[in-house]
C-alpha cells in the first residue's frame, strides 16, 4: 500500500514502534504491534489482535463524543498496523515540564484535561493507560487537547472501571510530575463537574486507593 | 569489634510487625552500649541499592517483586517513585497461594516448586491478563484458578497450569516494565526480590530489554532475596549523607513507601 514511502521510526513505546510516514500524501503515523517474543505465542496473538481492534474502534468512538484525536485512516489488520493523522504538537508532559505547574494556566488545562476524561467516560470509555504522555496539545496550543494510544482502551459501563482508570493516571501523574498534587486535584474537580456521575466515581476512587498496597493509615 | 563500626542500621519497614519490631529493640539496645548512631533504613531502598551496587547499574527501571512487593520504580527527583504496582494483591502472594490450590510443596519455596513444574508443562491456557497503564492486577487471576480448578484439571495437568499461569503472569510484569521503559525513557533494567530469582522472568525481560537495545542486570541470587546486607549498605549511604534515626523516633511501621525515603545520595 505504501510501498517505496520513507518511514521514520519516532518513537518505541510498550506496545509497538511509530513511525512517522504520508498515507495518500497526508501527515501520517503508523503504529506497528509487532510479535513480542518474550510472549507466548498464542498469548502474544490475543493479545495484539485485541489491543489492535479496540485502538482503532475507541479512538473512533472517541471522535464521535466530540473528543479530539487523531484521525484513523487504516487498520491493517493481517500487518497489525494502524495508519493514522500525524499530530503536530507536544505530549502534556513536556508541556507541564515547561511551565510552572502551580500557574493559573496549568491548573486550568488539568481541570479541562479532567473534563475531557469524564466526557470519555460518559460514552462508557475507559482508556486503560492515561497518562500525561497520552495526552497531547495539537499546535502545543493548551487549549487544543488530544487523547491518543488507546491500545489498553475498552467499553465498560462500571464505576470501578472509571474509579481505577482515574487511579492509574493519578499515580502516574504525581510520579512523573512530583509535589504537583494540586494539578491532580484540580484535574478531578474538572471531571467531577463534567461527569454524569461524578459523586459516584469519586467516591469509589477513594475505596480504590484505600486498596493501594502499603499505604500510610494516618489520615 | 565494636569499634570498627561507624553506625548501626536496621530496617524500619515495611514488613511484617513482630520481626521489624524485634530487630529494632536489638539495634536500640546495640547502639546504646557502643554509642553508635542508629539509622532506620527502608526495605525496598535497601533491595535497590543493592541491586544498583551489585550490577554497577547507574539509573534503571526496577521491577522489584516479592511476595509482598509488585513495584515499578524510577528514581526522579530525590526520591524513587512508583510508576507502576499491583493494585490488589502482591506477585509472590499470588505464586504462594497458587501453588497451594495445585497442591504443591513449600519446600524449599512455593515459587521455586512453580518454575521446575513450569518447565514440564507446554499445553497453554488462556488466563485473565490484566494490565491497566503501568499497573497490574493479580486477585482476579487467582479467584479464576481457584474457581476453575476442577473444570481445568480435566484437560491440563498440574504442569500445563504452572506454565501458562508463569507466561501470563511473566508477560504482565514484562509489559509494565516495558510501559515504565518508554514512559520515563530509561533503557536499563534490574530485577530485585525474591521472585527475581526466577529464571523464566529473568529470560522473557531479557527478551524484552534487548529487543529495545538495553541492558538487564543480572542480579546475583544471594542479593536479590532478602539480605542484611542490603540493609546495612542502604543505611550507610543514609548515613554518609547526613541521615540518623534518634533513639527515640527509632519506631517501625509496617507500611513504609519506597516513594517516602529521601534520596539524598543520588543526583
Amino acid at each position: 500500500m505504501n510501498e517505496g514511502t520513507k518511514e521514520e521510526l519516532i518513537s518505541q513505546g510498550a506496545e509497538g514502534r511509530v513511525y512517522r510516514t504520508q498515507f495518500q500524501s497526508k501527515d501520517a503515523i503508523v503504529k506497528e504491534r509487532f510479535s513480542k517474543k518474550y510472549r507466548h505465542p498464542e498469548l502474544d496473538a490475543k493479545i495484539t489482535r485485541s489491543r489492535l481492534n479496540s485502538e482503532g474502534r475507541n479512538i473512533e468512538k472517541c471522535r464521535q463524543l466530540g473528543l479530539d484525536s487523531p484521525a484513523v485512516f487504516l487498520v491493517d489488520k493481517h500487518n497489525s498496523r494502524l495508519y493514522m493523522e500525524y499530530i503536530e504538537g507536544c505530549t502534556v508532559k513536556e508541556h507541564l515540564r515547561l511551565v510552572d505547574t502551580n500557574s493559573a494556566e496549568a491548573l486550568d488545562l488539568a481541570l479541562r484535561i479532567g473534563k475531557a476524561i469524564a466526557t470519555l467516560h460518559d460514552g462508557n470509555i475507559i482508556h486503560g493507560d492515561l497518562t500525561t504522555s497520552n495526552i497531547m496539545l495539537r499546535e502545543r496550543d493548551v487549549q487544543k487537547i488530544v487523547m491518543i494510544d488507546f491500545g489498553l482502551s475498552y467499553i465498560s459501563t462500571s464505576l470501578e472501571d472509571r474509579a481505577v482508570d482515574l487511579y492509574v493516571m493519578e499515580r502516574a501523574f504525581l510520579s512523573t510530575h512530583p509535589n504537583s498534587e494540586e494539578l491532580f486535584s484540580s484535574l478531578l474537580t474538572g471531571y467531577v463537574q463534567q461527569s454524569k456521575n461524578g459523586k459516584g466515581v469519586s467516591d469509589r476512587l477513594n475505596q480504590v486507593r484505600a486498596r493501594g498496597r502499603k499505604k500510610s493509615m494516618l489520615g | 569489634m565494636p569499634d570498627q563500626l561507624d553506625c548501626i542500621c536496621y530496617t524500619k519497614g515495611p514488613g511484617m510487625g513482630a520481626p521489624l519490631l524485634s530487630v529494632a529493640i536489638v539495634a536500640r539496645v546495640l547502639c546504646q552500649l557502643w554509642k553508635l548512631p542508629l539509622v532506620g533504613v527502608n526495605h525496598c531502598v535497601g533491595h535497590i541499592e543493592m541491586g544498583r551496587v551489585v550490577c554497577n547499574s547507574k539509573d534503571p527501571i526496577i521491577l522489584y517483586v516479592s511476595g509482598g512487593n509488585t513495584q515499578v520504580i524510577a528514581y526522579s527527583m530525590s526520591r524513587y517513585r512508583i510508576f507502576g504496582e499491583t493494585i490488589d494483591i502482591a506477585v509472590g502472594n499470588m505464586l504462594d497461594r497458587f501453588a497451594r490450590v495445585v497442591g504443591l510443596s513449600n519446600d524449599p519455596s512455593p515459587g521455586y516448586n512453580i518454575e521446575q513444574l513450569a518447565k514440564k508443562g507446554n499445553k497453554f491456557v488462556h488466563l485473565p491478563y490484566i494490565v491497566k497503564g503501568m499497573d497490574v492486577s493479580f486477585s482476579g487471576l487467582l479467584s479464576f484458578i481457584e474457581k476453575q480448578k476442577d473444570v481445568l484439571k480435566d484437560t491440563h495437568t498440574a504442569a500445563d497450569l504452572c506454565f501458562s499461569l508463569q507466561e501470563t503472569v511473566f508477560s504482565m510484569l514484562v509489559e509494565i516494565t516495558e510501559r515504565a521503559m518508554a514512559h520515563c525513557n530509561i533503557n536499563e533494567v534490574l530485577i530485585v526480590g525474591g521472585v527475581g530469582c526466577n529464571e523464566r522472568l529473568q529470560e522473557m525481560m531479557k527478551i524484552m530489554v534487548e529487543e529495545r537495545g538495553g541492558k538487564l542486570h543480572h542480579m546475583d541470587e544471594r542479593y536479590c532475596i532478602d539480605n542484611g546486607c542490603m540493609i546495612a549498605y542502604a543505611g550507610l549511604l543514609q548515613f554518609m549523607n547526613g541521615f540518623t534515626t534518634p533513639v527515640s523516633e527509632s519506631t517501625v511501621t509496617q507500611r513504609f513507601r519506597t516513594d517516602e525515603v529521601l534520596v539524598n545520595w543520588r543526583e
